[in-house]
């Protein structure tokens, strides 16, 4: 049993130009991807994401070197900024989606690693930020999932399943958690209702949003099991999970917990040990019941009579996972992900207060509640909605998590350097290695990539190379073929291995 | 579960106001307000509030995403 698996988060950060609401999102935010990538010597290609969905393999490593198909001219004139996308040296992508500047971790394989790279995001934003500020008013970017006005945003988690998991089974056994789950993944939200029309706080910043159990949009009727079935890896063995309902979270321990847990509870499935056992009668309003109650007392029904608590139904994914456990085994990144999650859960159960220094809502709310009690301050006071803002002003100086986070009141788990080197180099064990490496050896001939594919050029036409494999093409098996200066040489290598 | 056993931090408990549709997003106070520490935070975050938040609030206005 492990939580190890193929997996990244993605986040729309909120944007913001201070004193001017009136601003188009969407050419501020192709500011931030533009000016990112040409203060690193980056391509800021516009347009320039390989889509191509053919992927017919040459061996069975899946190279091939259509030569002169791609026409380079028409991959970079264009200066749309929607379409503003650059690939980073440690196998991101940052780019703009609809209205917001986007940053999509590269796949990684554990969550560990995925929170690492989720917070050198943060950093990526912040660096953005700084370098627009020479011209004033600036551009303020935000890690949170609304406006507390009726619009959200997403944090998405992806995660790699078995193609030969029925997906009926999924969205059967993974609802439950995603109901649960929010007690830990929620970042906090001062407002009730979509358009915070009604005072109060709630543990997640997404539920009020969802509308739909099963779907495939993820812009309105949003769906609590987004089916979106585009594996970005090989579709006769794989399938990509793309959940729309998390919150983006700052706190190292919930982002853990989130990935963690939904890694858990998918090994879980893929091995048909939950079987329905946990099914809601009715999780849109499940969902709202634990959104909606930060005394984590609420219990929501099960299809079977029981009413269980959130906390409740975690353990009893916990207790599942505990005898999977037994029989088959863990291993450090299991044991690190339950370690914390059993602590959590009980201080959950015991106070949910007591876990302020591991969750983004308790954290959040401990400090709103420090101002309601020491200025008297009612849930509709303006000040404790801008504070819920501010909390995810990427601006360390600004931003309120960083502060707390600073003076020691959030547990941390990662390193600063570690978050600084994960900018810069990508995980050494998935294909981001690859995509990564070439962008940082070779900016200019890299000029198109995908999840599954990079384009170069530079080798008598054009070359691509397909990556059907996420868990292929890392560091121990690419260095002797990066080793090469010359591309053609490269590229031969690759493919002859 | 072995893991119930884990260490758990102070706190107390039972102060918070039941769940149910009354309760929705009215936690009580009294925790943070024993915790005389989070008065040097906050004195800490005062300083760098955007110092306007209503208007603050008002201007943040976002289009909607995924």
């Amino acid at each position: 049993m492990t939580v190890r698996r193929v997996m990244g988060i993605e986040t729309e950060y909120g944007i913001s130009v201070p004193g001017q609401p009136w601003a188009d999102p969407v050419l501020t935010s192709g500011m931030v991807v533009s000016r990112y990538a040409r203060e690193h010597g980056l391509r800021a290609t516009h347009g320039a994401w390989d889509y191509s969905d053919e992927q017919p393999l040459v061996d069975a490593r899946g190279f091939e070197m259509p030569r002169g198909q791609a026409d380079v001219s028409q991959l970079t004139d264009a200066e749309d900024p929607a379409l503003a996308n650059v690939v980073l040296t440690n196998g991101a992508r940052l780019y703009v989606d609809h209205a917001h500047p986007e940053y999509s971790s590269p796949e990684v394989r554990s969550p560990r690693d995925a929170v690492v790279y989720d917070r050198a995001g943060e950093l990526v934003m912040r660096e953005a930020v700084q370098l627009l500020a020479d011209q004033p008013p600036g551009i303020n970017l935000y890690k949170n999932n609304t406006d507390g006005k009726g619009s959200s945003y997403g944090t998405h988690e992806n995660y790699l399943l078995a193609r030969d998991t029925p997906f009926a089974r999924v969205v059967r056994d993974l609802t439950p958690l995603f109901v649960a789950r929010q007690v830990i993944t929620g970042a906090g939200r001062v407002g009730l209702g979509r358009d915070s029309e009604r005072p109060g706080y709630q543990i997640t910043s997404r539920a009020d949003f969802f509308e739909a159990e099963v779907g495939l949009e993820t812009t309105f009727k949003r769906p609590i099991i987004n089916t979106r079935d585009e594996p970005h890896a090989d579709p006769d063995r794989y399938r990509r999970l793309h959940v729309i309902i998390g919150d983006a979270n700052l706190a190292d321990v919930a982002n853990l917990l989130k990935l963690g847990l939904t890694s858990l509870a998918l090994t879980l499935i893929e091995a048909d040990e939950v079987r329905g056992a946990l099914t809601l009668r009715d999780p849109l309003l499940a969902l709202r019941q634990v959104s909606h109650d930060p005394s984590c007392t609420a219990t929501v029904e099960l299809t079977d009579g029981r009413r269980l608590s959130a906390v409740q139904l975690l353990w009893e994914y916990r207790e599942l996972a505990a005898r999977h456990l037994d029989r088959e085994g863990s291993d450090p990144d299991t044991d690190e992900v339950l370690g914390h999650l059993d602590r959590v859960l009980a201080l959950l159960e015991d106070d949910p207060m007591s876990a302020r220094e591991d969750l983004d809502w308790v954290a959040k709310l401990a400090l709103l509640q420090g101002y309601r009690s020491r200025d008297g301050m009612g849930w509709e006071d303006p000040r404790l909605r801008a504070i819920d803002i501010q909390y995810s002003d990427v601006r360390e100086a600004k931003g309120v998590f960083a502060r707390l986070e600073r003076a020691g009141r959030v547990r941390r788990l990662t390193t600063e350097d570690e978050v600084r080197r994960a900018v810069q180099e990508p995980p050494v064990d998935t294909r981001a290695w690859l995509r990564g490496q070439l962008v940082a050896r070779h900016p200019d001939s890299v000029v198109a990539a995908s999840w599954d594919s990079v384009v170069l050029r530079g080798v008598g036409g054009a070359a691509r190379i397909g990556m059907p494999e996420p868990t292929a093409l890392g560091r121990a098996e690419t260095a002797a073929a990066l080793e090469h200066d010359d591309l053609a040489e490269i590229v031969a290598a690759l493919a002859a291995d | 579960m072995a893991g119930r056993e884990q260490v758990r931090r102070s706190g107390g408990g039972g102060e918070d106001e039941p769940g149910g549709e009354a309760g929705f997003g009215q936690v009580g106070a009294t925790n943070a307000a024993r915790d005389e520490s989070l008065d040097d935070v906050l004195a800490d975050i005062d300083g760098v509030l955007e110092s306007n938040a209503e208007e603050f609030v008002r201007g943040f206005v976002q289009k909607g995403g995924q």
